[in-house]
């Protein structure tokens, strides 16, 4: 199929409605708002319903009963939208309900700015909730995987009953780049929901959807159910790309549209002599440690340095995935600026 | 690989103009990236994209040093000009550009953008009479392929297209 010149939130949006999206609903953010405004359009081609909300904290909640009603359901907002959401992802998060959540991030904290950040990835990978609840972050880099990661992020949120996030930033949400979408699903191929609310027939159990537990040990063995299902997405869906890593004594850590820029800096450094690589989670959540922990084990690594758009948050998980063997160094910008490829080959060859 | 930027104010179709442009370097198997500024801004206020067009993988869609800039009015002059590498393309607008370039390490290209693209039919048009003097200079897009990102630039206002064609062709073929 042709390629299409999109912007990344156009491809979040095509992509979920390929996946089988049909209920969405949200409210205006920028940098965001492409994807409400196209599906605005686009769900009622093809027989979904699109709700713009009166805040935030509604649109979560249709998305919990669009969802335990057994639907594809998915929202989208930025970064103080995002914050509004938390009651309601935590809900959703303790009740094994499947959805998927749209994080174009601006910069925070407050209102912020309107300009790119990642300064929400303790928010994201944390629990921006209450509570001891994980969600699987993708932090697509590209137009392309913004509209793969989308697509997959529904199945993997069936397959777990777990709400997805995608996490990208303001630049990927707004940059538009050549995209091959992928194909329409056909929804009566879609997995049944042997546990959604359908209605109940008067035969067998009744089904019940319910984030209140108020016996301590059966809320204890619940949490410790949650944390094997954790386990299992840990084994099997870690997600990471290791760039010029092989020979390299310098090894980046970015994610999403920071990982491009590393890219480009990586490329002019080793021009300069300087052997640098990039790992790049792509799964925020479950965080790819043993990818770090193996190159910090390599004799030829003499440091890592983690680049974001925030004060440091990811570079946390870095040290903690690395145990102390090599030192972990940081450059970051914040308040909605955005380092370009000189600025990190320059930080970096500075050798700070 | 060109690093392009593209800049004036809002209304003068920068933003279109470079989707124009990596939609046709698109259709000729390239990779490219669009990124727009975008802000708390309006009709009037600055605009400017960077577009890669490359044949591998465009790494960082963020230009720190574009190769051919195009400035449309005086103020994205002075904002951008330093900028521009060694060596590179600096396209002025001279119908809104009152200023001459100092730099001397790179070539500059003066078009009179407004005014011709006036004379050939519509001042709106400035951009992609612009666009004509860009991809003959420096080789950006082929003619066949800017007519394929006309007609996708122009599909929602499809009686434009083949003015647009028209003016870009002239700008083609004087530059």
């Amino acid at each position: 199929m042709a390629r299409q010149l999109i912007k990344g939130n156009e491809a979040i949006a095509e992509a979920a409605v390929r996946s089988g999206c049909r209920y969405y609903f949200g409210y205006p953010i920028t940098p965001q708002s492409e994807i409400p405004e196209y599906m605005s359009a686009r769900l009622s081609e093809v027989g979904g319903t699109f709700i713009q909300a009166e805040s935030e904290i509604s649109a979560i909640n249709m998305v919990y009963g669009a969802a335990a009603a057994g639907g594809r359901a998915m929202t989208s907002s930025s970064s103080p939208g995002i914050s509004l959401k938390q009651e309601g992802i935590s809900y959703i998060a303790a009740s094994d309900v499947p959805c998927v959540i749209v994080n174009v991030m601006r910069a925070g904290p407050g209102l912020g700015g309107i300009q790119p950040s990642q300064g929400d990835y303790f928010q994201a990978v944390k629990g921006g909730g209450h509570g001891d609840y994980k969600l699987i972050v993708y932090a697509p880099s590209s137009v392309q995987e913004a509209a793969d990661y989308t697509y997959k992020a529904f199945d993997v949120a069936d397959k777990y009953r777990i709400p997805v996030m995608i996490l990208c930033d303001g630049l990927l949400g707004q940059m538009m780049e050549g995209v091959e979408l992928p194909p329409m699903r056909d929804l009566s191929a879609l997995p049944k929901k042997d546990w959604a609310l359908r209605g109940w027939d008067r035969n067998g159990p009744r089904r019940i959807i319910n984030s209140l537990r108020i016996q301590p040990d059966e809320l204890e063995r619940y949490i410790d159910g949650l944390y094997k299902k954790y386990d299992a997405i840990r084994q099997n869906e870690i997600e990471v790309e290791e760039y010029l890593c092989d020979d390299a004594e310098i090894i980046l850590a970015a994610y999403g549209i920071v990982a491009r820029i590393c890219k480009g800096a990586i490329l002019k450094l080793r021009k300069m002599g300087i052997k640098a690589g990039l790992i790049r989670p792509i799964t925020l959540f479950p965080f790819p440690e043993d990818t770090f922990a193996m190159h910090a084990e390599k004799g030829s690594v003499k440091k890592f340095v983690s680049v974001e758009l925030s004060k440091g948050q990811m570079i946390e998980d870095v040290r903690l995935a690395i145990g102390g063997k090599k030192p972990v160094a940081f450059y970051g910008r914040t308040g909605g600026n955005v380092m370009n490829e000189d600025d990190v080959a320059s930080f970096i060859a500075g050798g700070k | 690989m060109h690093k392009i930027i593209i800049a004036g104010f809002g209304g003068q179709g920068i933003l279109l103009m470079g989707q124009i442009m990596a939609y046709s370097a698109m259709t000729e198997g390239k990779e490219v990236s669009w990124m727009p500024s975008y802000g708390p801004e309006m009709r009037g206020g600055t605009a400017n994209c960077a577009v890669i067009i490359s044949e591998g993988m465009v790494a960082s869609p963020v230009i720190s040093r574009p190769d051919v800039l195009v400035i449309m009015n005086n103020p994205s002059l002075y904002k951008f000009i330093d900028r521009v590498e060694e060596g590179g393309t600096v396209f002025v607008n001279s119908s809104l550009v009152d200023v001459k370039v100092e730099r001397k390490d790179v070539k500059v290209v003066y078009v009179r953008a407004n005014e011709d693209a006036h004379e050939l039919g519509t001042e709106k048009a400035a951009n992609v009479y612009m666009m004509g003097a860009v991809s003959k200079v420096c080789g950006v897009i082929s003619p066949e392929s800017a007519h394929r990102g006309i007609e996708h630039g122009f599909s929602s206002k499809p009686k434009l297209i083949y003015l647009n064609k028209k003016i870009f062709d002239a700008a083609f073929e004087r530059f």
